[in-house]
């Protein structure tokens, strides 16, 4: 083949590329395009075949009927609260504990580590009745506590995992020079260990809210009066009661939910994709 | 002194690991122990009765239903790991070529999978639709005179689920992929092509041996997630039509708490426990063939 012929061969692959990741970002975004227009339609409009694109005539009133109809509203500020101490214990008990496996030599390190890490493999259903009867015995059953108290035990094996990869790399010499200076252990995580991990932790963070944000089968178990739902079981009572009867507004109920979740992935990127490549590659 | 620091050390250590600690203790191990006593038992939530291996029995041999969800479950698993496995793989491999606006790229095929289980499965339901889903529409426009009516019809249902899950392969595996492919050290493959290696073999002799730990680990939690597969047919479907996607967990999820057979309910976890257990352990066996890590002595 000559120099000018490999060349042109060269820039058609490239160009095949280009069109087969363009055609399969369109097809992938389809659905969720449909939603959004669906989500502006009228109960005529939405089930019009060929779809209607672009919405004519729009309704962005959906978005106020979805908030007001179902105490959706009641929905979100739950689901924030729930979300938002769950975090947060997370977050801190999963720093206190990977910061103890990253930074201290004692008998049974490793062992403890390996079976921290096997409660990965262990499939939630194998706990989750005893843990129900605990939290019914205790009489919590409908109301937020079994959804937020467990964060603070630890926070996960993921995330202990992905800060402890993290605390490993953080130089010793600031350990150390702090302790000359008379700080304690818990203060060395608290001014050194805390604030040099913030990427870390925001990456942890990000994880944790969209865990909580999404969490379904929890709540399902949980949560009964319908003043105590979160937006992701409310969303089942809204299609219960409208999925057939006017999907727009459904779909700009479900748009409501996906929204925050989008909002904070794009605000955060970097931290994502740099997280999710940490935990992948190391060990 | 030296003795005094290593109590120090372990004291501090296990004080700041005390929280995981407790939580595996009080949320794992100890409600792990209780399911299996439970699972020999009868349990409604107000009269627990010993029922030795009862439960078991009335499962493996008694309960059709119990080897329908299995059976959905496993072909779910058959065709949603390899294919997604292999999609996030391609996709990773189609990123990695230096392309240009490869951050928009990277987020339109990452987008599917950050949306919420229960959004997912509210909008696929109407891609799925017979008669006004946009898949139809698509499919009919192709010229296909009568597309199948997914969700509805007993064939499809459990197809169309998995055509679903797909829709993360660009997903957080793929991101790992990516990253996995952009560690491989370039000389690795200028050594390889001073020995004569073409593309493909560049692929098959570099590339792949050096994603091996990182296909391994997703397919071992892949199966293990897929296996609990639950937001999608309990929206959806319902476990229908005819129990064509009743899966495991959600037929386990309805024994306890809709029909509050506890103890049937915890023999379930269990066989599925020990099901994952066993795929796991074998998985791991195999990775000895052809899991490649770097650096491990031999």
């Amino acid at each position: 083949m000559s120099a000018n012929g490999r060349h042109a061969w060269r820039r058609l692959k490239a160009l095949a590329i280009y069109a087969l990741l363009t055609g399969g970002a369109v097809v992938f975004s389809i659905p969720l395009l449909w939603c959004v227009s669906a989500a502006f339609k009228d109960v005529q409009t939405v089930f019009r075949v060929p779809v209607q694109w672009i919405p004519r005539p729009a309704h962005p009133e959906n978005f106020r009927d979805a908030w007001r109809v179902l105490p959706f509203a009641r929905f979100v500020a739950n689901t924030l609260i729930v979300t938002g101490f769950a975090v947060v214990g997370q977050v801190l008990s999963a720093s206190l504990v990977a910061y103890g496996f990253a930074r201290f030599r004692f008998r049974g390190r490793n062992a403890l580590f390996m079976l921290l890490l096997s409660t990965m493999l262990l499939p939630a259903q194998v706990t989750m009745i005893p843990v129900f009867l605990i939290w019914r015995r205790l009489g919590l059953v409908d109301t937020f506590a079994p959804l937020v108290l467990p964060a603070y035990l630890g926070g996960g094996a993921f995330t202990i995992f992905l800060l402890r990869q993290f605390y490993l790399t953080l130089p010793r010499e600031l350990d150390e020079a702090a302790m000359l200076d008379g700080c304690s252990y818990f203060g060395i995580w608290r001014h050194i260990v805390l604030p040099l991990s913030r990427p870390a932790l925001i990456t942890v963070l990000l994880f944790s809210f969209l865990g909580h944000w999404d969490e379904f089968m929890g709540p399902l178990i949980y949560l009964h009066s319908p003043e105590k739902l979160t937006v992701s079981i409310g969303l089942r009572l809204f299609q219960d009661q409208y999925g057939q009867t006017n999907l727009p507004l459904l779909m700009a109920a479900s748009l409501l939910h996906i929204l925050p979740v989008v909002l904070i992935f794009l605000a955060g990127q970097r931290y994502f994709i740099k997280g999710i490549a940490m935990t992948g590659l190391k060990e | 002194m030296r003795r005094g620091i290593e109590r120090r050390q372990a004291f501090w250590g296990f004080l700041f690991i005390t929280p995981w600690l407790a939580g595996f203790l009080l949320f794992t191990l100890g409600p792990m122990l209780a399911s299996l006593a439970l699972s020999f038992c009868r349990y409604d939530m107000a009269r627990l009765q010993f029922v030795g291996a009862a439960n078991y029995e009335r499962l493996l041999t008694r309960d059709p239903l119990f080897w329908r969800a299995l059976w959905n479950t496993a072909t779910y698993t058959l065709f949603a790991v390899p294919l997604g496995l292999t999609g996030s793989l391609l996709l990773a491999l189609l990123l990695n070529r230096n392309v240009r606006g490869l951050a928009l790229y990277r987020t339109l095929y990452y987008l599917p999978s950050l949306i919420p289980a229960v959004a997912t499965a509210l909008l696929w339901n109407w891609v799925f639709n017979a008669n006004f889903g946009i898949l139809n529409q698509a499919l009919r426009a192709a010229g296909m005179a009568r597309p199948p009516e997914w969700l509805q019809d007993p064939h499809w249902a459990l197809p169309a689920l998995i055509v679903m899950s797909l829709w993360g392969i660009g997903g957080g595996r793929m991101i790992i992929f990516l990253a996995g492919l952009q560690g491989i050290p370039q000389s690795y493959y200028e050594a390889a092509a001073i020995d004569g290696a073409g593309r493909w073999q560049k692929f098959r002799h570099v590339t792949l041996p050096m994603l091996t730990p990182i296909i391994f680990f997703n397919l071992v939690m892949g199966i293990i997630g897929s296996f609990q597969v639950f937001t999608a047919a309990y929206i959806m479907t319902g476990g229908g039509p005819a129990n064509a996607t009743l899966f495991y967990v959600l037929y386990l999820f309805r024994q306890a708490f809709e029909q509050l057979r506890m103890g049937y309910a915890s023999a379930m976890a269990w066989v599925l426990f020990l099901i994952l257990l066993g795929f796991t352990a074998i998985q791991f066996r195999q990775a000895r063939r052809w899991v490649y890590y770097e650096g491990e002595p031999q």
